[in-house]
């Protein structure tokens, strides 16, 4: 087994960072002229390490799938930005943020890294105020701040509950300047299909033109993969219809190992799915838990009436529902960490509790939050003996205020008044942790070839915590990638422009044209969509929420058919020198089928739960935590990190260990 | 519920085009308008018919990728919401509903609904930034208070999300509603102050190299966007438009 060297430097953790910038090399100004970087993805992580490479002197050319840069799915994210800035004045620091942090991953990330992420995250704040990224502010006109799952501080920075897309419009107005100034030539509706290696360094990328379909070549000393995360794996998911592994799955396939590609964030308020046709799924922020209750009914009676459509949630008498993250969480109640409120919800649905048609659905009852907001509202009026119905209506008014955004969206796509009828909701895909392997300066296993944002594994561990992900993408891009990437490129100061006449480049077109050409001439029947689906079912029900070894086992077998199915049956129409979408599909879905069996295996290597990784076979069997996640130390303190060995289903393991000097590891207990 | 939909197909940019009727049966009123296309498209695949090529992404109604005109309205019936958060118990059955892209010289056509609105991103780059470069050295966040009127003023502005639902409605094809969100978002936060003349002055002129046509106050732009923009913004920019012309130096 190869060594997988981290390259964490040396000193002590608040040291290390600093130490490293210092004495890693760097680039002089008019060499930085004479290298040209691809970026691909044009997310947070992507977006603002082309406009931060560009600003440098590189030639940068930055390449996105979606009609424009600014549409990557990092605008998506809702809640906030976490940084340790104390401006609350609550006793937050660079040291607390780490340890939640590796804390919430439940120790199975980097202490270096996760370090370095808490390090820089003030900055990140400075740097999008400078940029006009409008956050919320108080009426004193400073920055404000509101608390998120799992830390004990008021530390996330948000901009209503659409912090991702100001992050990311900050992030692209950059490029755009460097756009306009020519440093970055930008290529929109472009997807990536390989990376080439030349001399076991890579060297550029094969892309195709989604509008006219010619399939590009391009050259460059270093190539940086910001591609985000593989949830759609799950076909369901709340990531954006596009997202997708391709250009990390060919990474892995050149050489770029993939780690602990296993660890899937489950996110536990979702509107739950409503019919076959479901497309994608809608996250309700996570803040909702802050004032709603989750239940179901005690009685199964109950639960089955309200799946015929016979009673409503209105219905069941006060005595008659469990509110049953209170019940096994006394402590922590309806806020316990998404892993542990996922993993209820679906233990109440599989025992038969579920409240909608498909009965994969629980409350989120308001209705505790209205009548209490209402008696405040009444007593701030001075309204002596208030009406039920004045109560009702004096605290609708105070929930709308609060989440008015999220319930106007449940009700359009629902169609039923969520203030008066309790919210249905479901666990659903949501982020992954697990990717590329790099080491402590991003880079793959491959010389060249580094991997930034959700598309790496480095900073969250077995489960990120709320308001992380933006963190980590604007950390990497803004101030890990422009210095690291120095290291590598002074080598290249004198190597010239790549060549893509070059054989490697030759070879690596020939085999994204020759599978081009395999979907367009394939005779089948069926569309992408209905493979896509068949292995979605598969990940969700045994490499979802809860896994076993027996479950596992049979999904890579059933991976496998659907993989061989897919080649021979699926139709993909129209040709390859058009805007065909079919085609990208089929792209897509095929790199899915070989990911989602080395998912599976990593789940079955790894027989401990952690994160949001459950093993059911590894669980408290006594005691006062029976029934809750056992991690096991001793075996799996490690990094997954899986070599492609030439063929799916084929990979060798390589093992990081992961030591904590400064972090004690503990059983989280939310008990 | 059945419906007759009628819908724009178009091969490549330079095909004239046509509107092609397709007849669909079993919508469910919990469908999404896309989701609805996506069945139709489902079976134009098992029939050996080439789908309907169409851009959408998110699905949530935040990266603005989608675009269709649906009955003569962006976005379709309702407001505040993009064609993807539209669903389809808005409509009843046996409805015959028209969908096309969207129309302006300014975004030429791809295939069928799908439009090319690139020229947004050059209007961008030729101004809608603060020049301000990433390295981190910069002072705290909070040394500047910024007054939170004028915070939330600049937000409202900023939730633009670029889907050119404006341009589109719009009878002379204007993007003054897009280009005033920026210009008003930056002008009205100090850090964006220093290069406010400059901006205004470059976006504007890159906006009508690109053949986007003038604001004459109909409105439309306003009713139609699905993040609720406002007039104002265009007022706004008109003035900084004005002042920047007579005070440059």
């Amino acid at each position: 087994m190869t060594k997988l060297d981290s390259k964490i430097p040396e000193g002590p953790l608040e040291r290390k960072w600093t130490d490293h910038k210092d004495h890693i090399r760097i680039v002089a100004p008019s060499n930085k002229r004479r290298i040209d970087v691809i970026v691909v993805g044009t997310g947070l992580a992507g977006g603002a390490a082309a406009a931060s490479l560009a600003e440098m002197g590189y030639n940068v050319k930055a390449f996105c799938f979606q009609d424009s840069a600014r549409r990557a799915h990092s605008i998506a994210a809702q809640g906030g930005i976490n940084a340790a800035k104390n401006y609350q004045n609550d006793g937050d620091s660079t040291f607390r943020l780490f340890y939640d942090t590796v804390k919430g991953g439940d120790y199975r990330s980097r202490e270096a890294n996760v370090y370095r992420l808490a390090e820089v995250s003030a900055n990140i704040i400075d740097q999008c105020v400078a940029q006009g990224v409008p956050f919320a502010r108080d009426y004193g006109g400073l920055l404000d701040n509101r608390s998120f799952g799992g830390v004990q501080v008021s530390r996330t920075f948000y901009a209503r509950g659409q912090t991702g897309q100001q992050l990311l419009l900050g992030a692209y107005s950059a490029l755009m300047r460097q756009v306009g100034k020519g440093t970055v030539k930008m290529y929109d509706r472009h997807e990536m299909l390989d990376v080439v290696k030349i001399d076991g360094k890579a060297r550029g990328i094969i892309a195709r033109n989604l509008i006219t379909g010619e399939i590009e070549r391009h050259g460059a000393h270093a190539v940086l993969l910001c591609t985000g995360g593989y949830g759609n794996v799950f076909f369901l998911s709340t990531n954006a219809m596009g997202s997708n592994v391709t250009a990390a799955w060919k990474a892995h396939k050149r050489g770029a190992y993939m780690a602990n590609p296993c660890y899937t964030q489950i996110h536990p308020t979702c509107i739950p799915v409503s019919g076959t046709h479901q497309s994608k799924l809608t996250l309700m922020s996570e803040s909702l838990r802050n004032d709603g209750r989750i239940w179901v009914p005690k009685k199964m009676e109950d639960a089955q009436a309200i799946r015929e459509g016979k009673k409503k949630g209105n219905d069941i008498a006060e005595a008659d529902r469990d509110y049953y993250l209170e019940r096994r969480y006394p402590a922590f109640g309806n806020l316990v960490p998404r892993d542990v409120a996922s993993r209820a919800a679906k233990e109440r649905c599989d025992a038969g509790f579920g409240v909608n048609k498909t009965g994969e659905a629980v409350y989120l009852d308001f209705t505790s939050a209205i009548e209490r907001y209402g008696r405040t509202q009444a007593n701030i009026q001075h309204i002596e003996n208030p009406s039920a119905e004045k109560i009702r209506e004096l605290g609708t008014a105070v929930v709308s205020e609060k989440y008015g955004n999220l319930f106007d969206m449940y009700e359009n796509i629902v169609g039923e008044n969520p203030y008066t009828h309790a919210m249905k909701i479901y666990p659903a895909v949501h982020y992954t942790m697990g990717g590329l392997w790099v080491d402590y300066n991003l880079q793959t296993t491959v010389p060249g070839l580094f991997t930034l944002g959700e598309a790496n594994f480095s900073d969250h561990g077995a489960n990120r915590l709320g308001a992380s992900a933006l963190m980590q993408g604007l950390a990497d891009g803004y101030f890990v990638i422009p210095y690291t990437v120095g290291d590598y490129l002074a080598d290249d100061i004198r190597t010239g422009p790549i060549d893509t006449k070059r054989d490697e480049f030759a070879e690596a077109e020939k085999a994204v044209k020759d599978r081009i050409d395999h979907f367009l001439n394939n005779k089948g029947t069926k569309p992408v969509d209905d493979f896509h689906r068949r292995l979605g079912k598969v990940m969700w029900d045994k490499c979802g929420m809860a896994r076993n070894a027996e479950g596992l086992k049979e999904a890579i077998i059933e991976i496998r058919k659907i993989r061989e199915d897919f080649w021979k049956e699926v139709r993909v129409p129209g040709t390859a020198n058009e805007f065909n979408q079919e085609l990208e599909k089929a792209g897509r879905v095929a790199d899915f089928l070989e990911l989602g069996e080395l998912m599976c295996m990593d789940a079955l290597d790894r027989n401990e739960s952690c994160g949001g990784h459950f093993r059911e076979e590894s669980q408290e069997l006594e005691g006062p935590q029976k029934g809750e996640a056992k991690r096991d130390d001793d075996n799996y303190a490690y990094v997954a990190a899986w070599e492609w060995l030439g063929e799916a289903g084929k990979a060798q393991l390589h093992k990081e260990e992961l030591t904590f000097d400064v972090v004690k590891l503990t059983q989280r207990s939310y008990k | 519920m059945k419906l007759n939909l009628k819908i724009w197909r178009q091969k490549g940019p330079k095909d004239t085009g046509a509107m092609k009727t397709y007849p669909v049966n079993d919508v469910s009123e919990d469908m999404s308008f896309l989701e609805m296309l996506d069945v139709l498209n489902d079976n134009l695949v098992r029939k050996n018919e080439e789908p309907i090529a169409f851009d959408h992404d998110c699905r949530e109604g935040i990266c603005g990728s989608c675009s269709l005109f649906i009955n003569g309205e962006p976005h379709g019936p309702g407001r505040g919401i993009t064609t993807c958060q539209l669903h389809m118990r808005k409509f009843k059955d046996g409805d015959t509903i028209h969908v096309e892209p969207w129309r302006s010289a300014a975004f030429p056509v791809i295939k069928d609904l799908a439009v090319d609105r690139s020229a947004f991103d050059r209007i961008q780059a030729a101004g809608g930034f603060i020049s301000v470069n990433t390295n981190g050295n910069l002072v705290d966040g909070n040394a500047l208070p910024i007054p939170k009127v004028d915070a939330d003023t600049a937000f409202d502005a900023a939730t633009c999300i670029g889907c050119g639902a404006c341009v589109a409605t719009c009878p002379n094809g204007s993007a003054m509603l897009f280009v005033s969100a920026k210009v008003s978002q930056l002008s009205l936060l100090p850090q964006g102050r220093p290069e406010a003349k400059e901006r205004v002055l470059n976006m504007v002129e890159q906006m009508d190299k690109e053949g986007f046509g003038n604001c004459s106050n109909t409105g439309a732009c306003e009713v139609e966007c699905p993040k609720g923009i406002s007039l104002e913004h265009i007022a706004r920019m008109n003035r900084e438009y004005m002042v920047a012309g007579v005070t440059k130096k």
